[in-house]
């Protein structure tokens, strides 16, 4: 094949260029601004964000379509997962602004980095070739370690950003070790679907592709902060300025989970009729999610900090998340009503149903974990960093309505009734079920139930303890508003989870038959 | 035994041997040294597999560059190394265990894999492709393709950088304190609320009894 540019499908990745061009042009705006404009560098990433979500919602297409020669791929999860990413980095800037004021942290370099860090998570959610993984893997980490490190005088911040960057520099190398296997058994194959080809095909061998397929799956756990990758996740989330928390906390889950919907549903499946790799990967993923679940919320339980406690319980949570993931992976389900061998149209069905709960679940957990951290930073002061569970203490009588809203966020994360939470889990537990796991479900349900105690705990400080610092709470009105708006979104979503759930099973739809 | 084969395990054997020396060297200037060694052989062997431009850049960039400021910065800075080495037999044993642990398991899964089996023909050389530029030297391959095939992996790299750049820059430039230079457009923009700040508070008595005896101390001391 002749080269040829129109071949490349350029305009399919008209955000991704429109983001990459706005990074450069903020960068020598800021550079030639006069230092009083200070708000210049935020309100330039809240406006690329938003023409950025208008170009992806305009180019948002159902039918699958590939661009730079395979390499870029267009497809709906894509789109939805894109446009929760631009939505999450908007409030997590938003929600940041003042604490990053109060702190001298607010210098355009900061907003610079988080425009880098969305691009890199754009490319990794599109990305349909190893190589283009990797590399925006790497942009979305590099940024991210930046913005850990950005309060560069904080003892605690630098550590947390040197933590970060080593082990997530391990992580990228056990990844890209993992890449290389699979790259030599199957004959150099690096575009996902040629490498499911092969492995489908069972030329390869499956030996090496397995050992390369044992890093991927490594890499993929640390960067979802899943156990045993997630020493990092406590320690960073609780070291770095709690503006760049919120960010770390939301975003970079969604892109993971991408990167893992990309690498093995649509990489390593192999055939379904064989049960071919992806019953090694089920195997592999079923240990981390079970043990992230049953560490995550044991750890919260002792924890005094509250970042360290919604750290451990983030861990929880992406436990939960892959349970969904792993629960559609071989096509064989063994429900109430017999078993289902894959291939079928309901086996299928019950696949899709199975991957948009991991998805509905990821979009779910990035609502609440935004709230969660904004209500953080929401109680943070000039000059009082609001860590620890103490600092809840009576915020009924500071202030009822915000209380109400984070009684929402911690119903919603220990999944009680009527929050989007529950339906989230219950999408999970349902597939993992249906897909034989019985056991491993009874472990989820009991570990929630252990975990609703850290979650009742903030509750219980806030309605029935004595404020220790009763200021009242001074936010902007904007952040005031959408803070509200979240918060509440979250148990709307909650009445009504039709639509999301709808909206992530027809992005499986028309993800599959890509994938088998 | 080929000679291309012999060559290659020489090389790869040196490369082993260099890039376990840089663990364990006890002198840094000597760690460094092997790594440039280590840079040297994985030169050599991509030689071999007539990747000429890519094994020059490797060795004009990293040792010609890289690695002598590397150099540098490790025979200025004063690392005390014998610090940095402390614990490590207290931390030896459960090292070992796990490396070796992993080294077995490893060995298990690739004796099945890799044993005296062919590799697939590999699908992916440009030179294979219908129609593609005919290309003699390895430079002019990665040329061709670095623009037009791989043009999104390469132009996102380059955004990589970017953000190595503005980090590096982020973290570490200040601003230099020892400068007299005063902004006017700062002074002009202060407002007094930023300068003073006047607190409303009710006033109070103070208490009669100490306030004289405090009067009367300073009074003598003055005398004095």
């Amino acid at each position: 094949m002749n080269f040829d540019v129109s071949n490349l499908n350029i305009g399919l990745a008209t955000a991704e260029i429109f983001v990459a061009i706005m990074v450069l042009a903020v960068m020598l705006v800021t550079a030639f601004a006069r230092e009083t404009a200070r708000g210049l560098g935020y309100a330039l990433a809240q406006l690329t964000l938003i023409v950025a979500a208008f170009i992806t919602l305009f180019t948002l297409n159902t039918e699958a379509s590939s661009a730079f020669g395979g390499m870029f791929v267009s497809d709906l999860p894509g789109g939805i997962l894109k446009l929760v990413v631009y939505f999450s980095m908007m409030l997590a800037l938003l929600y940041g602004r003042d604490y990053l004021a109060d702190r001298k942290l607010d210098r355009p370099e900061f907003y610079l980095l988080a425009l880098l860090t969305t691009l890199g998570m754009m490319v990794l959610i599109t990305a349909n070739h190893l190589l283009v993984v990797y590399v925006g893997l790497e942009m979305m980490s590099l940024s991210l370690y930046a913005l850990v490190a950005f309060d560069r005088d904080s003892a605690r911040s630098t550590e947390a950003g040197m933590k970060y960057f080593v082990l997530g520099a391990l992580a990228s190398g056990l990844l890209l070790y993992g890449m290389s296997m699979i790259y030599g058994a199957t004959g150099g194959a690096l575009e996902l679907s040629a490498i499911n080809k092969v492995a489908a095909e069972g030329t390869a061998d499956k030996n090496i592709l397995l050992f390369g397929l044992v890093f991927l799956v490594a890499g993929i756990a640390f960067k979802l902060g899943t156990v045993p990758f997630h020493m990092w996740v406590p320690d960073v989330y609780q070291g770095s300025p709690t503006a760049v928390t919120l960010i770390l906390s939301s975003a970079p889950k969604l892109a993971a989970f991408a990167m893992a919907l990309r690498l093995l549903v649509v990489g390593l499946s192999g055939s379904p009729e064989l049960s071919g790799l992806a019953a090694h990967w089920q195997n592999m993923l079923l240990f981390v999610a079970a043990a992230s679940i049953i560490l995550g919320n044991i750890a919260a339980l002792k924890q005094t900090n509250i970042k360290r406690m919604l750290a451990y319980s983030g861990i929880s949570h992406m436990g939960f998340m892959l349970l969904g993931l792993l629960s559609g992976a071989t096509g064989n389900f063994s429900g109430a009503e017999g078993s289902i061998i894959a291939g079928t149209p309901e086996a299928k069905e019950l696949v899709t149903m199975a991957y948009s709960s991991a998805m509905f679940y990821a979009i779910a957990y990035v609502l609440m974990s935004l709230a969660a951290f904004g209500m953080v930073v929401l109680l943070s002061n000039k000059g009082f960093e609001a860590e620890n569970i103490e600092d809840f203490k009576g915020l009924n009588s500071r202030n009822p309505w915000f209380a109400l809203l984070m009684l929402f966020v911690m119903f919603s994360m220990a999944g009680i009734p009527f929050f989007v939470g529950f339906f989230a889990k219950l999408a999970v537990l349902k597939a993992v079920i249906q897909a034989g796991f019985l056991w491993i479900a009874v472990i989820a349900v009991l570990m929630s139930v252990i975990g609703a105690f850290y979650y009742l705990r903030i509750v219980k400080l806030m309605y029935f303890d004595e404020s220790t610092a009763p200021c009242p709470i001074s936010v902007s009105g904007e952040m005031q508003v959408l803070l509200s708006v979240n918060a509440v979104a979250i148990a709307l979503l909650g009445l009504m989870p039709d639509k999301l759930l709808s909206l992530c099973k027809q992005a499986m739809e028309t993800m599959l038959p890509l994938a088998s | 035994m080929e000679f291309t084969s012999f060559v290659f395990y020489f090389f790869a054997a040196v490369l082993i041997f260099s890039g376990l020396r840089v663990v364990t060297a006890r002198n840094p200037v000597h760690a460094a040294l092997f790594l440039v060694l280590a840079f040297f052989s994985a030169g050599g062997i991509w030689l071999l597999l007539s990747a000429e431009f890519l094994a020059i850049t490797l060795v004009m960039v990293y040792i010609g560059a890289v690695m002598v400021l590397f150099l540098f910065v490790v025979m200025m800075l004063d690392i005390d190394f014998a610090r940095l080495r402390e614990g490590f037999w207290q931390y030896l044993p459960v090292g070992a265990f796990v490396g070796v642990l992993l080294l077995i398991e490893m060995g298990l899964v690739l004796s099945r894999g890799f044993g005296g089996k062919e590799m697939p023909p590999t699908t992916a050389m440009v030179t294979e492709q219908a129609g593609a530029i005919p290309c003699k030297s390895n430079i002019c391959e990665l040329g061709s393709v670095l623009y037009t095939d791989y043009v999104y992996p390469f132009e996102l790299a380059a955004l990589v950088l970017l953000v190595a750049m503005i980090a590096a820059v982020s973290l570490t430039l200040r601003r230099r304190r020892t400068s007299k230079y005063i902004s006017p457009e700062e002074q002009i923009a202060a407002r007094p609320a930023d300068r003073m700040e006047l607190v409303k508070m009710a006033s109070e008595k103070e208490a009669p009894a100490s306030a004289a005896q405090d009067g009367a101390g300073a009074d003598k001391e003055a005398g004095q």
